[in-house]
């Protein structure tokens, strides 16, 4: 449970049964299916939580359960359960062929066995050790929170922690067997400022997987005047007056915007509903020719790297867009299925309760060759978006998502901050105009919702111009 | 093993660790669940789930928690012990203690259980409704989001001083989202949720109508002009917008600072009189209710805002003893107990004098905006500040024509929308997560392309 608790076998299935898994694996294709696929995960979590000077919330989790995924033709069956017996795992495998209504014992499919077993946790069980106890947790995060308090406007203060570690044997009739441990960590810090009738609020979150390391080489004091720092300078914003205008988004989270309003419409899931409009435009221009995005799984230390993914293949660097024009999808083991879009190593779960998806890793706009000023300077009257707030895509391409700070630019230069922006658009009309990319490539954690659960990921991007774009305020 | 089989198995683990004091909260399901893409079965799922979570509390009093889906009897054991270690972290400037309404009598709803119907049935179900909906409109090409589930539960609460609480329960949910498109125009979607405590409760004709009637409608759409303009909300958009800001109601939020209210605030005026607001968890249209919180207290409606003021507060054990009153029914089993509503209510009260009751959204022939459903809550809301910036699906109404907004967000304060209610119309309308009229409210900012 709690890290300084954890011991090796505690948290490794050193017993890992390739024998049981294969067994399981033949009884499905026996009985008809084209694919077998077996996820399997231990978790271990721990959260912490501080108000004001105290620590207010410890809340350690952990568990077990697995996936078995059958694939018929182009439909699978998933069952999830908590029942790791073999008869559990059994009746599983049953339930996801009496699902699919398997009758044709033809055997097309054939099983060899597993392959040799690929375990990228052998470098990583030192981790386990080395991951800061909840007292060297608490201890910071009340430093943290104690920082926050800079003036008497700051009403609220607070600093979480959440550590999740996750051990993973992903076994398939393709002959995939591997196995992997991944560790989560994220801090965040929130504080509300109020005076008077006004009320602002500020926060930043960082985040990291695979290095133990990290949270104790997390500079709070900087992160802690941050925060404070964008509550105060937002606290007597005016709103925004709405419209139509061109916007400067800031690096690092402003990565949200491709994310929001194009990495999601890349996935083959969106091809497979028909929900994209990027479907057939592949090779064709869809961006402004300053824009290069990229997603990848192999960035060290970012949050949404993997060593391999949860259908047990490696992450591949994916440019999906070079100068503008589309090159790739973000597709995974049923995407290729339904799509014919190659894996790419992004089929990805929250937990073996989800069935893999197409899901974004790593994901950014590489930088282009200008300055933040030149971009600045290149707007007579505009928004600066420093900060960006959560966002979301719909079924026909829409997308929006919140300002958290923003500065108006009048005449080249940034003014007065605003509040109560809101970026609006669709995809397809947006991406052409991100017509300049500036020199300062920076990446951010963050949590993405969709069809299989909350995965971790990374957005990012160098400072962007976006020509015009609809700002939603009063 | 069973739910009084593992009040056995934590009492004798607890006693072995010397824990005088426990309580835990168990959730046991079965689900179901069919896709379809184009009359072909896309993914089944099936999941059997388990998750239970334990307090205890220490010498001195302070409280721990673990949360495991291994209820094993090893996994039983670790997570007392666990919670036993985590205790040292429990907060000592607000202790937890039991309910003290654990064992007061609760009220079961005639549970209306039904069996399942199985997967294959779920299926054929599913099949039939997205062809019907394909069927409906030559426009509509795709239903890419759909879904047909059935969900077998138990929820389970018991504490070391004999308190037990059980129920189960049935449910089924259907949505449709349908997608349509014309040629030189941008593809328009929307869609319908239905619930029941099982699959034959579900009214799938209604759904596949709504679903469709609701996508059709907005294909001959228009930008709207920036501006400020009266609006009309849907009953869903103004559930919507109440339980994005609950945090007003919620006591939890008030002592964290988080909230609009402070804890002088019961009694403030906070909308027209006209305004009655519930929390009624067991309402007879609740499919989802239930008769206990996570600490065990009874379920129970409470009235937030009685004719435009501030009448409770929702509450939980601690935040309850804090306030000096009775917890409420609202709080979930964590470390740090949270406090949610259950299921809306919204009335129009007796005093209802100073409403245009000539605003009727179905008659009215002034100009209007129709707010049919409100989107990305998530990211346009700040409920600690009051404001909004929301995405919204809906129509512009002017002089006896309406028009489909192409896209638009409705932006405000929620004292000022409250403050600001012209008019609530008489019908009452139930939706998935409460029952409302349709709401007026006087000029609210609206940004469109135009």
């Amino acid at each position: 449970m709690l890290s300084s608790q954890i011991k090796s076998n505690e948290i490794v299935f050193g017993s890992c049964n390739k024998d049981l898994l294969e067994e399981i694996i033949f009884y499905g294709i026996g009985l008809g299916a084209d694919f077998v696929e077996i996820f399997i995960e231990n978790t271990d979590n721990s959260s912490v939580l501080a108000e004001e000077d105290f620590i207010t919330s410890v809340s350690p989790s952990f568990g077990k359960g697995a996936g078995i995924r059958i694939f018929k033709e182009k439909k699978d069956g998933f069952v999830s359960t908590n029942d790791l017996t073999k008869h559990g795992l059994m009746r599983s495998v049953t339930q996801a062929i009496e699902m699919l209504d398997i009758v044709d014992n033809k055997k097309k499919e054939v099983f060899n066995g597993l392959n040799k077993h690929r375990d990228y946790s052998l470098n990583k069980k030192k981790w386990i050790n080395e991951v800061p106890s909840i007292h060297e947790i608490s201890e910071k995060l009340l430093v943290s929170t104690k920082s926050l308090k800079k003036n008497n406007k700051i009403i609220t203060r607070k600093g979480s922690y959440s550590r999740n570690l996750q051990e993973v044997i992903i076994a398939s009739s393709d002959g995939t067997y591997v196995s992997d441990i991944r560790l989560h960590q994220t801090v965040g810090l929130n504080v509300i400022a109020s005076d008077a009738q006004y009320r602002s609020s500020g926060s930043r979150r960082f985040g990291s997987s695979g290095l133990p390391n990290e949270f104790r080489l997390w500079d709070h004091e900087n992160a802690a005047n941050e925060v404070f720092e964008s509550s105060m300078k937002m606290l007597y914003a005016d709103y925004v007056d709405a419209g139509q205008m061109p916007v400067v988004l800031a690096n690092k989270f402003g990565g949200v915007i491709f994310h929001e309003a194009c990495g999601h419409l890349l996935e083959t899931t969106q091809i497979e509903r028909g929900t994209t409009p990027f479907e057939n435009k592949l090779n064709e221009k869809i961006a402004h020719e300053s824009v290069t995005a990229i997603d990848e799984g192999i960035s060290e230390g970012s949050f949404g790297s993997l060593s391999v993914d949860d259908e047990g293949m490696e992450p591949e660097k994916s440019v999906l867009i070079k100068d503008g024009i589309l090159k790739k999808f973000i597709s995974d083991r049923a995407g290729e299925l339904r799509t014919g879009h190659k894996r790419t190593g992004s089929g990805r779960r929250q937990n073996y309760s989800f069935a893999a998806a197409s899901r974004m890793r790593n994901t950014y706009i590489a930088k282009g060759e200008h300055s933040k000023e030149d971009l600045i300077n290149s707007i007579s009257d505009g928004l600066y978006c420093k900060s960006m707030g959560g966002g979301s895509v719909g079924a026909t391409g829409q997308f929006n998502f919140a300002v958290e700070e923003g500065y108006l630019i009048k005449n080249g230069k940034l003014t007065n901050p605003v509040k109560g922006a809101t970026l609006i658009g669709e995809a397809k009309e947006v991406m052409p105009k991100i017509s300049m990319c500036g020199n300062d490539l920076e990446l951010a954690p963050g949590f993405c919702g969709s069809i299989s659960g909350s995965v971790n990921v990374t957005v990012g991007q160098p400072h962007i111009k976006v020509d015009s774009i609809t700002v939603g305020g009063r | 093993m069973n739910s009084k089989e593992i009040t056995t198995q934590i009492s004798e683990a607890a006693d072995s660790l010397k824990l005088k004091k426990w309580d835990y909260g168990a959730s046991f399901s079965n689900d179901y669940s069919v896709q379809v893409d184009k009359g072909e079965a896309k993914q089944l799922k099936a999941s059997q789930k388990q998750i239970l979570t334990i307090r205890v509390w220490n010498e001195s009093n302070l409280v721990g928690i673990t949360t495991t889906s291994d209820i094993s009897e090893s996994g039983i054991k670790k997570a007392l012990n666990q919670a036993n270690i985590a205790s040292d972290f429990g907060n000592k400037n607000e202790r937890t203690e039991f309910s003290p309404l654990a064992k007061e009598p609760i009220r079961f709803k005639d549970s209306k259980k039904r069996n399942p119907v199985g997967i294959k049935k779920l299926l054929t179900l599913l099949r039939e409704a997205e062809v019907k909906l394909l069927k409906s409109h030559a426009s509509i090409k795709s239903v890419p989001y759909n879904g047909l589930s059935e969900s077998f539960y138990e929820r389970v609460y018991a504490n070391s001083d004999g308190a037990f609480r059980s129920y189960t329960k049935s449910q089924a949910a259907l949505y449709l989202y349908a997608r349509a498109e014309e040629k030189n125009k941008k593809p328009r979607s929307s869609g319908s949720v239905k619930l029941g405590y099982g699959v034959e409760d579900i009214d799938i004709e209604s759904c596949i109508k709504d679903a469709s009637n609701k996508t059709i409608s907005h294909l001959n759409y228009s930008p709207i002009k920036t501006d400020k303009y009266s609006i009309c909300f849907s009953p869903e958009s103004f559930l919507t917008i109440i339980n994005a800001f609950s945090s007003m109601f919620n006591a939890r939020s008030i002592l964290d600072g988080v909230s609009l209210s402070n804890k002088n605030s019961i009694g403030e005026k906070l909308s027209t009189e006209a305004l009655n607001i519930y929390d009624d968890g067991l309402h007879d249209k609740n499919i989802s209710s239930s008769p206990f919180d996570g600490e065990g207290t009874p379920t129970k409606r409470l009235c937030l805002i009685n004719k435009g003021r501030l009448e409770n507060f929702i509450h939980s054990e601690s935040t309850a003893r804090i306030f000096k009153t009775t917890p409420t029914g609202h709080a979930g089993l964590g470390s740090k107990v949270s406090v949610s509503p259950d299921w809306i209510v919204v009335e129009k009260s007796e005093e209802n004098s100073d409403l245009k009751t000539s605003l009727d959204h179905s008659t009215y022939e002034g100009e209007f905006v129709y707010i049919e459903e409100l989107n990305a809550i998530h990211a346009g809301v700040r409920a600690s500040q009051g404001s909004f910036s929301l995405p919204f699906d809906g129509w512009l109404y002017k002089n006896g024509k309406k028009i489909s907004i192409e896209s638009a967000t409705v932006a405000g304060d929620i004292k000022y929308l409250l403050k600001h209610i012209v008019n609530i119309e008489s019908i009452q309308e139930v939706t998935t997560s409460g029952i409302s009229p349709h709401i007026w409210v006087d000029k609210l900012s609206i940004t469109g392309d135009a």
